[in-house]
């Protein structure tokens, strides 16, 4: 059952809230950014070497860990011709006093869910290509994900460290028979690379990344994924609360904008975008 | 094991496989106080997608220590029938049904006055009879009318849809097979007073372009959801649709 996490008490988020409400007026934030800005983004490719991928990713200090493994296995019976990836994403006790041990709550389901749907609706994959004997034998990619520090927006750097580690990840090559052609490796075929924007929304006013200070005192937020031709592939309201119809035009142009200057930087680092 | 073909989801006259056209909902029916030993309940039923919600509380909180000393908590459970789909759904809570449950939560904590009650627990299951598409937005259009029929405060109902796209066209209410076989799903709870947006996701490619018009074409859409609502509510607490 879906109940909602504990927060701080409502009083101290109301004068929060107020006092980035006011700031966004004068066009500022509490950290010193402006309202349509990242925190410094790095990202970091081939950070676990028993990885058939992997990337490091921070927005802040916000710290997002992908891993890849490959394995072999059958394709879905109504997809005979294409390999199968999964992801999962855990939200690690050492990562924030609010996250638990155990398996992933709904919190990391939700993420996992969210960046799997940009990665399929994104098209990022050529599945086809994963696939070795057609109906018997495909390449399978287990995508995991670790929050490993949080400061607010897990969604973004997550996006990003799974596009990352998935842009540089090689597997085991095999032959149209299935059999090993050992010494040989291939790359993962990527078609494309989806990446996100997460907007805050008080009142009438807009903010990206928020950190987590700002992340409790929104009155909702919500995340927006956007393909290298800028079509809207996923989409989560991810809190309670109200978004009025006409910020939502803006909503997208923003998450666009900011989209393409952190696809900059994933084609400076990774090389591919 | 061979490909399973697309099928053509809207001829050339713009009619859809089940004979609508694309701003077209299915067959609604609604009705409040359907279940006997809840605090309220709703039955809603989209074409062959049915749905019944339940509210029970507010209530202790439970366990104790999830109490909120301000407000009361909402619980939310959405869930389908093992027989509700084409393939038998395994028992018990899916990935899906985990996350559903999360957003259909925070929408409607969007609209309910939980410090209404502190300290207490309110607690609303959904329930899926059937699944041919839509059953989030079904849902929580469920789960809002159960929510007033338990008579619990809210600043207002919250009716929802879904839009997506098949064939390159914009289309209201996608079934089970659109949703399977189109290029996009977009389920939207809103707010119909405040003209706000308390439920949004989407699955699949739009342009930016095809989003906005997804978006007018909810806002248009719900517009006979929160009819339905309205009506539902009427019929059980007695004042005809013409004396209002």
């Amino acid at each position: 059952m879906s109940f909602p996490p504990l927060k701080e008490k409502s009083f101290t988020v109301k004068i929060m809230s107020e006092k980035i409400y006011k700031l966004l007026q004068q066009g500022k934030r509490i950290d010193e950014r402006s309202p349509y800005e990242f925190r410094k983004i790095t990202m970091q490719t081939n950070v676990v070497e028993k990885a058939n991928g992997s990337a490091l990713v921070s927005v802040g200090s916000t710290r997002i860990l992908t891993g890849i493994k490959v394995e072999l296995g059958a394709p879905y019976s109504d997809r005979p011709n294409e390999g199968v990836f999964s992801v999962n994403a855990e939200l690690l006790p050492l990562a924030s006093k609010s996250f638990e041990p155990g398996p992933p709550d709904e919190r990391g389901i939700e993420l996992a869910r969210v960046v799997d749907r940009c990665i399929r609706e994104g098209k990022a994959i050529d599945l086809e290509k994963l696939c070795i004997v057609p109906g018997k034998l495909v390449y399978v990619l287990y995508i995991d994900i670790y929050v490993l520090d949080y400061d607010g927006n897990y969604f973004d750097p997550s996006v990003m460290s799974a596009m990352a580690a998935l842009a540089t990840c090689t597997m085991p090559k095999y032959s149209a028979t299935g059999e090993r052609i050992e010494g040989e490796s291939i790359k993962v075929p990527i078609k494309d690379v989806p990446l996100s924007a997460t907007l805050g929304i008080i009142k009438d006013k807009l903010l990206v990344d928020p950190c987590l200070v700002e992340e409790n005192s929104l009155d909702t937020s919500i995340v927006v994924c956007l393909d290298s031709a800028s079509n809207v592939v996923a989409i989560q309201k991810n809190s309670p609360g109200h978004i009025p119809f006409s910020l939502m035009e803006s909503i997208i142009d923003i998450a666009e904008e900011q989209i393409s200057r952190i696809r900059a930087q994933f084609k400076e680092v990774v090389g591919v975008g | 094991m061979t490909q399973v073909m697309k099928p053509k989801l809207i001829d050339e006259n713009g009619i859809r496989l089940d004979g609508r056209g694309p701003t077209d909902l299915r067959p609604l029916k609604m009705e409040v106080s359907v279940l006997e030993k809840s605090d309220g309940s709703a039955y809603v039923e989209l074409g062959k997608t049915k749905v019944y919600a339940a509210v029970y509380g507010p209530k202790e909180a439970h366990p104790k220590h999830l109490a909120i000393p301000d407000r009361a908590i909402l619980n939310c459970r959405y869930h389908m029938t093992s027989f509700s789909t084409d393939e038998r759904k395994t028992l018990g809570m899916t990935r899906r049904e985990i996350e559903l449950s999360k957003v259909i939560r925070e929408a409607l904590e969007s609209v309910v006055f939980l410090e209404e009650f502190p300290r207490s627990a309110i607690d609303v299951f959904v329930e899926v009879v059937q699944a041919d598409g839509g059953t989030r937005t079904a849902g929580l259009t469920a789960a809002s009318l159960a929510l007033a029929d338990a008579g619990i405060p809210m600043r207002e109902l919250i009716a929802a849809v879904a839009v997506g796209k098949v064939d390159g066209t914009i289309i209201l209410d996608p079934s089970d097979i659109e949703d399977k076989y189109g290029e996009a799903d977009m389920p939207i709870g809103i707010a119909p007073e405040s003209n706000t947006i308390v439920l949004l996701q989407l699955n699949g490619k739009m342009t930016k372009d095809e989003f906005k018009r997804g978006l007018e074409l909810a806002r248009m859409g719900i517009q006979k959801i929160y009819q339905a609502q309205r009506e539902a509510l009427r019929r059980k607490y007695g004042v005809s649709t013409t004396e209002v």
